[in-house]
């Protein structure tokens, strides 16, 4: 795949750079959504071997993570990138750093499956509603890399607002979990696993938000973190002196 | 072990807490050139060899005590913009100029200008180092004498002080008498350099000044030209943008005669607004 930012320089092996490490990023992305998906999936069926899978490949994430870093370390002492290419190094920089979290997250998923693996198995309908919300979650990761991919603003700024959704989820998820507590005092343990998980579900949304942020700054060349949504659709929708 | 230059903030030395106020404000504003005194004011300046234009209805403020780059692909007119400001272009016989630059609200141009006074007030240094073939104290005294100064005490007063501005004293405090030749490269550079402040100008054009030089010399230059805004409005034409972006505050990007863009250096390196400019700047065919 290729960022309609990166090609065109006279020195064609910056151009082949900058390409290598947009992709190393993007695979790194694809690699960190399966282990979400997996993660997930594990938690609600109790399946043993996909969590310990997830926590073997946390390893593969923090390599791809140390390795994307050094390349880009690297265009910065060689090429001195600026304009769009600075902004690129530096969006992947970033970017890189969220989703080794969110394969943190995943992986800390895991290792409570691994742990309650003796424990007794929840009643299914009790994770429907946690299921929903990570595929939600799940997808709008999918979605922000698919942005990136495509240098897609509009996408970028849906996904930023969907961040309030994955917050509803969480709120309306914890306080279920609080009821359902109150009903049945044995339940406790597990419920506090679901929220944890639900916890960690919405942090890594808040991960995916910040892709679609860095993917603003890339194309915009304007940081739109910590500002109010309206201001962020006027930065998407300003129109480039070309 | 790694050592780090410098250890600004360590364990031992905290920054500030969360009263300090440090990162208050912290968000650095684009400069703009409302917020500025204006040295020099370019309006509609066309400029023509023979018949072909090199400069096309440019029009630009030049801000007082900054660092301006002018920065473009070879034949963009940035070097004979340079040489409009002290009319180093009036020496070209064919060369036929429209428009105005005003000096502080004198036009420069204008029929009854005193162009021995305006290179007085603007001076200029040039890619190659140019000394005279003279010693070191009089390749910087000579400007002084070119005004009819004779008082040695004077003259040996403005030689030291802008051979020490230059950061060339220590180096040459033993042989003033000596040739200027037996200087290097990179220590020709700061002695005209010194020879252009030894005659208090306001306005310094520096036309490409590193390009001859090794890197710790173009170090010592662009250090130099950070010292030097403090007391004097720098113009300098650059091919090298890791300089222009380095040591200006403001830089314009020429194309085929035209001003193209001409913004806060930060901002025209991270975010230009034009696509040629950004072409230009990360070595991309337009």
């Amino acid at each position: 795949m290729e960022s309609k930012h990166i090609g065109g320089h006279y020195l064609q092996s910056y151009d082949t750079e900058l390409e290598e490490v947009f992709n190393h990023m993007l695979a790194m992305g694809e690699l960190v959504e399966a282990q979400l998906r997996n993660a997930l999936s594990a938690f609600i069926t109790s399946d043993l071997a996909c969590a310990r899978d997830v926590a073997d490949n946390d390893r593969r994430v923090n390599t791809a993570e140390v390795l994307i870093d050094e390349r880009c370390t690297e265009i910065l002492a060689r090429r001195q990138p600026t304009a769009g290419d600075l902004r690129l190094v530096v969006a992947v920089i970033k970017t890189i750093t969220d989703l080794e979290r969110i394969g943190d997250l995943a992986e800390s998923i895991a290792r409570m499956v691994i742990r309650n693996a003796d424990s007794e198995r929840p009643r299914r309908q009790l994770l429907r509603e946690l299921e929903t919300m990570g595929q939600r979650v799940a997808n709008m990761l999918h979605e922000a890399l698919d942005a990136f991919a495509r240098s897609d603003v509009d996408k970028a700024l849906e996904i930023v607002r969907q961040d309030v959704d994955i917050d509803n989820d969480y709120e309306a998820l914890t306080r279920q979990n609080m009821t359902y507590m109150m009903e049945d005092p044995r339940s406790i343990s597990f419920m506090l696993d679901i929220s944890q998980v639900a916890r960690a579900l919405e942090r890594a949304g808040d991960h995916a938000c910040n892709l679609s942020e860095y993917l603003i700054y890339l194309v915009k060349g304007r940081d739109v973190r910590h500002i109010d949504i309206d201001q962020v659709a006027a930065i998407v929708h300003d129109q480039r002196d070309e | 072990m790694t050592q780090f230059h410098t250890a600004t903030a360590t364990a031992s030395t905290p920054v500030g807490g969360l009263n300090s106020g440090l990162f208050e404000g912290a968000q650095r504003e684009i400069r703009s050139l409302r917020d500025e005194t204006i040295a020099l004011t370019v309006e509609g300046l066309n400029l023509y060899y023979g018949d072909t234009p090199a400069l096309k209805a440019v029009t630009m403020q030049v801000p007082t005590h900054r660092v301006t780059a002018f920065i473009g692909p070879s034949g963009c007119g940035k070097s004979t913009l340079l040489r409009c400001f002290n009319r180093m272009n009036d020496l070209i016989d064919s060369c036929r100029i429209e428009g105005s630059i005003n000096l502080k609200g004198e036009n420069i141009y204008a029929r009854d200008a005193d162009v021995a006074e305006l290179r007085r007030r603007i001076g200029m240094v040039f890619q190659k180092p140019n000394p005279f073939p003279k010693s070191i104290f009089e390749n910087v005294a000579y400007g002084l004498r070119m005004q009819g100064v004779k008082d040695k005490r004077i003259l040996t007063e403005a030689v030291e002080r802008s051979i020490k501005a230059v950061g060339l004293w220590d180096e040459v405090k033993d042989r003033l008498d000596s040739n200027a030749f037996g200087l290097s490269g990179g220590q020709q550079q700061r002695l005209v350099i010194a020879r252009a402040i030894a005659i208090e100008p306001e306005v310094i054009l520096l036309d490409e000044p590193t390009s001859a030089l090794d890197p710790i010399s173009t170090a010592k230059i662009e250090q130099l030209v950070e010292q030097l805004k403090e007391q004097y409005t720098i113009l300098i034409v650059t091919h090298n943008m890791a300089q222009a972006a380095r040591i200006s505050d403001y830089t314009a990007y020429m194309y085929l005669g035209e001003l193209i863009e001409y913004a806060d250096t930060m901002h025209l390196f991270t975010n230009p607004s034009k696509k040629s400019t950004e072409d230009y700047i990360t070595g991309r065919y337009g």
